[in-house]
């Protein structure tokens, strides 16, 4: 299709094909929700079209019918105008639906070509594969794309930009016109996020339809041709985005009015809480990657680590909360050398702790939000009496957290694997602050809605505010730069400068983060 | 309040569904496996063999007085080794030792109640018990330390400190704890160490004690900080770590109690049933009790339901062996079947059209789950 043809939003419908995929009515009930209303979705060919919604909000449903993962109660799906039944990925594989999911399904130590041409192998005889053959098709592909790979080369050893190219090459690769991708800059670079991002302009223009999922508001209006708003089951609102602004859609999507910017008065820091000097820790392959650390966070002030993710912040955090012994330097909070302390030594020292990854430390899934709420201070009172826990003061608790931090869930004895993703950040960020000296706040935001980042922001200014000393560590620089009273910009395990709020230039900092020089 | 109840009991179904269907398959195989072996015996092929079998199986086991007691007294070490078993599962582990544990705890009780023979009966008898529990604790405590320092998976070092301590109390019985007067290698009588008998000719102190373990474990589990600790990380190590429990110490004294339990199953039977160690006794409780936990899903009242279970097996095979010529071995056919049939469940599902929910077969994820982890990073 040429770039005349090309449907123009605004355009007058009548000269229009039919559009490459429609949903009609599409209704999904879930026990005690509703999890799809009458969705109505209409997405044109060559076009990149945004499903914008909080977590939970139904669009990963609505893709799941479309894909043939799950059915749906009610509605029409139509693909180029053809009424279509999708029973399963199979169906939607044949009807030209790709997808690329938020966690990859990828074998990390098969090679490109193999991953790529998994279940759909070009055979070379009956039981041979004609590896040549796909690694070429791979690199045409690639090349169509605006990029190239190595077919040879084993998943693993890739950067995960490139790992989601993969995924969009496999679906490609199955001849999908319709590509579905679910959050696909949420794991991503903010460079890797523009490579993507041409790559999905390059696919367009040459005709392919795009839904394009996420909560992002910056991105869903750089990148989308149109944009449908979901909320809580129901689509809400249809923009394009010359039409709109960020404001606008976060409103539609929350239902309400929120504050994309934070409101903070001036930091007033009191006396050194957390002392880091000459820092060395090593990482689970032994590699150091923390090297030569100095940081200071003092009371009644938020300190944000910049840095692109593996840059050894992970590591330093879990050094200073007692999870990874450093292997030289020195940890003191409030004048106090608490450089070998244990976990448990750390937090009644009175440190809290946001991980960055809640599903693997920060919460037990299998556990009840009831006991997820205690699970640092389960042996305190009036948790436990001695050795015995007391289920009513547990459950109390619970409720007081669940309520004040507007964690959605039937209650607390249901298992916090059932709840959405951000609302299993917000059960985590309830228990962990409190009356801290230091909080530490690892990604508190990664990955979840509009809404939730507004109030665990909220939160934490609302805690330096009471005088506790936050460190915050994002790979999210525009979340460093609002939230931080002073940014620190770390880069392969080194401090390689440090700002005040006040003067931090975005661009310096941007390069320092990907270079470790401004220059 | 009516509703309350229901909603327990349809929760406790919800359970209990997939072992009830293996038993249910099990037995139905079982009975063609006898019908299919009468055409080759004195009694040629008979159809309807299995029901007298299975019915004088049931007659053996709750027939009687006598008979409800056997099957009590059977079940008792199994409680004991089938908790040890599913208390280590809850932490993630899969102590294979229990074996081990329970041959280790019957020759502690032998000897420190053969020592005490004539001791008074309430000293003799708890002093006894003790011993064969700690002996048991020891002998966790070593695989448990191992896995939380070094990461050496329990499952091989408890295999292999069964034949260890098997072979290390074959020495020792006809060595350093002989005692004098037998013509074969054996430790002395037990005299009032002996547990006393309650009820009937042989029900003794040892099923009371087997019940409360139920309780005390569920207990633990359920209500107190340690249960807590064990089941967080069992279920996420690292989110433990995180909230200060240190899985080093939780893991080493999870197969510690672990091994408690095995041995107060050793020296439960020991001081209950057998009297005195000798060279060649049987640790199949050590074996039956994984497949006890496996069947009560690690659930102490899981435990306790399919510990009376295999203990009505033992006890009423011998009658049916005598009546209906089907030997005992059926019995390790049917448990076996049982196992395999928890252990595939989907087959299960299958035949049964049960409808899969996730995350509801404890146990069983966590055998799977600590053969793929290595080691509890510290």
């Amino acid at each position: 299709m040429s770039e005349g043809e090309r449907a123009v939003p605004g355009a007058a419908r009548s000269s229009l094909p039919p559009p490459a995929l429609e949903m009609r009515g599409i209704t999904k009930r879930f026990p005690g929700t509703l999890a799809n209303d009458h969705i109505d979705l209409e997405v044109r060919p060559g076009e990149i079209h945004a499903l914008l919604g909080e977590n939970g909000a139904g669009k990963t449903t609505l893709m799941n019918i479309l894909y043939g993962l799950i059915s749906p109660d009610e509605g029409e799906i139509r693909i180029d105008g053809e009424p279509v039944a999708i029973r399963d990925p199979a169906d939607a594989i044949a009807r030209g639906i790709g997808m690329v999911h938020q966690h990859f399904m990828l074998v990390p130590v098969l090679t490109v070509a193999e991953n790529v041409v998994l279940g759909a192998e070009i055979m070379h005889g009956p039981v041979l594969l004609d590896q040549a053959g796909a690694a070429k098709r791979i690199r045409s592909l690639a090349e169509q794309l605006g990029f190239t790979i190595d077919p040879n080369a084993r998943v693993e050893q890739l950067s995960v930009g490139q790992q989601q190219r993969i995924e969009i090459l496999k679906a490609l690769y199955r001849r999908a016109r319709i590509l579905v991708l679910d959050e696909p800059t949420a794991v991503l670079t903010p460079q890797e996020t523009e490579e993507i991002f041409a790559v999905l302009r390059r696919l367009r223009d040459e005709g392919a339809s795009i839904v394009f999922i996420s909560h992002k508001l910056d991105e869903v209006l750089r990148i989308a041709d149109r944009i449908t708003v979901i909320r809580r089951g129901r689509v809400v609102g249809e923009r394009v985005p010359a039409a709109t602004t960020e404001q606008e859609l976060a409103d539609l999507m929350v239902g309400r009015s929120v504050s994309l910017r934070v409101d903070r008065g001036v930091a007033h820091p009191g006396e050194v809480v957390l002392e880091v000097r000459g820092l060395h820790v090593r990482d689970d392959r032994r590699h150091e990657v923390v090297r030569g650390v100095d940081l200071d966070v003092r009371h009644g002030e938020i300190v944000g680590v910049a840095g692109v993710a593996g840059n050894g912040q992970e590591e330093l955090v879990e050094a200073i909360v007692g999870l990874r012994r450093p292997s030289a330097g020195r940890i003191m909070l409030r004048g106090r050398d608490r450089t070998t302390a244990s976990p448990r030594e750390v937090r009644a020292a009175g440190v809290g702790y946001v991980p960055a990854d809640r599903q693997r430390y920060g919460l037990v899934l299998s556990f009840t939000v009831g006991d997820n709420c205690v699970l640092t201070e389960y042996r305190k009172a009036p948790y436990a009496r001695g050795v015995v826990r007391d289920e009513r003061a547990i459950r109390r608790r619970a409720e007081e957290l669940i309520a004040e931090y507007d964690v959605r869930t039937p209650g607390p004895g249901v298992r916090a694997s059932t709840l959405s993703g951000g609302n299993q950040q917000k059960l985590v960020v309830a228990r962990e602050f409190g009356d801290d000296e230091l909080l530490i706040l690892d990604q508190p935001t990664r990955g979840i809605d509009v809404g939730s980042t507004e109030f665990i922001h909220k939160q934490a200014i609302a805690q330096r505010d009471a005088g506790t000393a936050v460190l915050l560590v994002s790979a999210d620089l525009d979340e460093v730069l609002e939230l931080s009273d002073r940014v620190v910009v770390i880069h392969r395990g080194r401090v390689v400068g440090e700002f005040d709020a006040a003067s931090a230039e975005r661009e310096r900092i941007g390069l320092l983060m990907a270079r470790g020089v401004a220059a | 309040m009516i509703a309350a109840v229901r909603a327990r009991l349809a929760s406790w179904w919800r359970v209990a569904t997939l072992p009830v269907l293996a038993i249910v398959l099990a037995l139905a195989i079982a009975a063609v496996i006898i019908v299919a072996s009468s055409a080759f015996t004195g009694t040629g092929f008979f159809p309807l063999l299995p029901i007298y079998a299975y019915g004088n199986l049931f007659a053996g086991a709750f027939g009687s007085d006598i008979a409800l007691n056997n099957t009590l007294v059977a079940a008792a070490p199994l409680m004991l080794g089938g908790l040890a078993i599913g208390l280590g599962f809850k932490a993630g582990l899969f102590n294979i030792g229990v074996a081990g544990q329970f041959l280790a705890g019957a020759f502690a009780a032998a000897v420190v109640g053969s020592s005490l023979a004539t001791a008074p009966v309430p000293v003799a008898v708890a002093v006894s018990l003790v011993a064969g529990g700690l002996a048991g604790a020891a002998l966790g405590a070593i695989p448990g330390f191992l896995k939380a320092r070094t990461g050496a998976h329990e499952v091989v070092t408890t295999i292999m400190l069964n034949n260890a301590t098997a072979l290390l109390l074959a020495w020792a019985v006809t060595d350093l704890a002989r005692a004098p007067g037998f013509t074969f290698p054996r430790t002395g009588d037990i005299g009032t160490s002996a547990l006393p008998v309650l009820l009937g000719r042989n029900l003794h102190l040892g099923v009371p004690l087997a019940f409360a373990a139920v309780f005390l474990i569920r207990w633990l589990l359920d209500r107190t900080t340690l249960g807590f600790e064990i089941r967080a990380v069992g279920a996420n190590p690292n989110a433990a770590r995180y909230a200060g429990i240190s899985p080093l110490l939780i893991v080493t004294l999870t197969m510690s109690l672990s091994g408690l339990l095995g041995g107060l199953a050793g020296a439960v039977q020991m001081l209950g049933v057998i009297g005195f160690y000798a060279s060649g006794i049987s640790a199949s409780v050590g074996f039956d009790s994984i497949a006890v936990a496996l069947l009560g899903r690690s659930d102490p009242i899981g435990i306790l339901f399919a510990a009376l279970l295999f203990g009505a097996f033992r006890a009423g095979a011998p009658l049916m062996q005598i009546t209906t010529q089907v030997p005992i071995e059926i019995i390790d056919i049917i448990q076996a079947l049982i196992i395999l049939f928890l252990a595939a469940e989907l087959i299960v599902r299958r035949v049964f059209r049960v409808r899969a929910r996730p995350l509801e077969i404890e146990g069983a994820t966590t055998v799977t789950r600590t053969w793929a982890e290595g080691s509890v990073r510290t």
